[in-house]
Formats: structure tokens, C-alpha cells, sequence
């Protein structure tokens, strides 16, 4: 069985790291709809995929990944919303982890909105 | 319906995060000699008066302001059920709730348990705040990971931080293995 005795040394690696954390207001949000809704459309992948890029590309102190509840558009999901401070909010709708992806790489990181996924342009009704 | 028994539990266990819990426990018991798949969620959070829990199977319930349905305990239930399983719900205001389905493994309308590994680390590292206790049994054998235990190693440093991230899910899947052989059911 592993143990848990590797993460000692991560902790100890960790610490010797200066860790400059910017404060949340600052950061770029990344919201993943996970209520019954996008779970059952696919949204464990989706947020996987942006948590993990976010990760491993050390974007941790920019950009925060986390979770939303059902906000009413449950035919959209999986849903992905962008809030940068000081622009308006951008929803991604009929997420899949490569759509996740290219977000990440062209938006998150570009500074691209990706317009071909996002609400206004799925002829919202 | 959900294509996973893995999604139905962090469905589940995603309304212990909303409930307040402070430790969420998830056990997932599977026994292939008494054709049994048995999966318990219990939360210490803030628990559902006797009204809620009259109504949490009922599809058309929910206490959410943006639909009208409440899908996730009935798409639970129907999934046990379906394979001539049992299903549970037990909760008291102010003490928590506990969800207990059970499967028949060998049921033709049993879905696959799918990904667990991804299950529990998602809801560990999204939730912080909250403390899982996850235990997996695969005849008679188990493995478990405690956040607590993980907490008191790492001090401040972060569930989401790379190495913590990647070092959680490959206990989860490396001790899976272990405890199962690696069986896909």
C-alpha cells in the first residue's frame, strides 16, 4: 500500500518556496457549474481538465478554479464561467475537456475570448 | 440518469459540501461473493427537517431557486433500485444525513461504478474547507484516505497545490489497485 509519507517531503519542499499568492479580488475566477445538471453532462472532466492545467502550468497564484452551483441554464451545461476583474463575465456553454483546453490556453492565459463556445453565440432561446 | 455510480456519489456528496459538513465519510463496499455493491455518504452538516426528507425522492422537489427539479436523490435511488437493490435516506436537523444505496453487482440495469479515483479527488481538492473520509472495500480488503490525517502532514500548504494535486491521485489510484486488482465492474 502507498503511504502517506511522501507528502512530508512535499510539505518540506513547499515550504522552502516563497509563496506569493496574490489576493483572490485580483485573480481570474473559473467557475465550473457541478450541480446534478453539469455533473450528469460532463462536468467532472471539464473541471479536472482546468484544475490540472491550471496546476501543472504553476498558474495557481493567477487564476482559480473552483465550483459553482445550478444556475438555470441546465440545458447548457457543462457550464464554464470567466471572471476577470474588471471585464464582464464570460459563460462557456456544452463544455468537454478539450473545449476546456483551448479556453485555457486562448482565454485563461491569451486573453482571447473564445467566442465560437460561448452563450451568445449558441442562439440562446 | 447517471453513467457512472461515481457521479451519483459526488452528486451526493456535493450536497454534503452545500449542507456545511465539516467531515463527509464515503464508503463504497463492493463484495463479489455476496453480489453486493453498497455505497454510504454521511455528513455531519446541517441536516433536512422532516419535510425535506418526505420529499427528497420526489423528482419535482428541490430547494434551489434557479429550477424547479431536484434530480440527483432520485437518480440515486432509481439506480439501485433498478438493479433490485435498496435505497436509504436518513437526516436530522442540526446532526447530518446519511445516503445508503445498495446494488446488486451482477444486474444487467447496474451501471458501471465508474471513476472513483476522480470522484474523490475532485471533491478533496475543491473543497478545502471540508474534510473527507473515504474508505474503499473490495472483499474484505480496504484502503482509506483521511483528509484529517493528510491536513496534520501538510500544515498550510494546499490540496490544489501541484505536487499535493497529483501526489492525491495517485494514492487514490495506486491503493485501488491494490485493494481490487484492478477489477472494472
Amino acid at each position: 500500500m502507498m503511504t502517506l509519507d511522501e507528502l512530508k517531503k512535499i510539505r518540506e519542499k513547499m515550504q522552502n518556496e516563497v509563496n506569493i499568492r496574490q489576493e483572490a479580488g485580483d485573480r481570474i475566477r473559473v467557475l465550473v457549474g457541478m450541480a446534478t445538471c453539469g455533473i450528469a453532462s460532463g462536468a467532472r472532466p471539464v473541471l479536472r481538465t482546468l484544475a490540472d492545467g491550471v496546476q501543472n502550468k504553476n498558474l495557481t497564484d493567477k487564476i482559480v478554479v473552483s465550483q459553482t452551483g445550478c444556475i438555470g441554464l441546465c440545458q447548457y451545461e457543462p457550464i464554464v464561467e470567466v471572471i476577470k476583474p474588471g471585464e464582464p463575465k464570460v459563460t462557456y456553454v456544452h463544455m468537454n475537456p478539450e473545449k476546456a483546453e483551448e479556453v485555457l490556453t486562448r482565454h485563461l492565459i491569451g486573453g482571447h475570448v473564445v467566442r465560437d463556445y460561448t452563450l451568445e453565440s449558441s442562439n440562446l432561446k | 440518469m447517471m453513467t457512472e455510480i461515481s457521479l451519483n456519489i459526488l452528486d451526493v456528496a456535493e450536497n454534503s459540501t452545500r449542507a456545511k459538513a465539516s467531515l463527509v465519510t464515503i464508503i463504497v463496499d463492493a463484495n463479489t461473493a455476496e453480489d453486493r455493491l453498497a455505497v454510504t455518504i454521511s455528513d455531519d452538516g446541517c441536516g433536512m427537517t422532516q419535510e425535506q426528507i418526505e420529499h427528497v425522492t420526489d423528482p419535482f422537489f428541490t430547494t434551489r431557486k434557479t429550477r424547479k427539479v431536484g434530480l440527483g436523490v432520485p437518480f440515486f435511488k432509481q439506480a439501485a433500485e433498478l438493479t433490485g437493490g435498496s435505497f436509504n435516506i436518513t437526516s436530522e436537523v442540526g446532526v447530518g444525513t446519511t445516503t445508503k444505496a445498495e446494488f446488486v453487482l451482477s444486474s444487467v440495469d447496474r451501471v458501471p461504478l465508474g471513476d472513483m479515483d476522480s470522484t474523490i479527488h475532485t471533491l478533496i481538492t475543491c473543497h478545502q474547507d471540508t474534510d473527507f473520509l473515504y474508505i474503499y472495500r473490495y472483499n474484505g480488503r480496504e484502503f482509506q484516505l483521511d483528509t484529517r490525517e493528510i491536513r496534520m502532514i501538510l500544515g498550510d500548504v494546499p490540496f490544489d497545490s501541484p505536487d499535493v494535486s497529483a501526489f492525491i491521485m495517485q494514492y487514490l489510484q495506486a491503493n485501488r489497485i491494490e485493494t481490487d486488482g484492478g477489477a472494472a465492474y
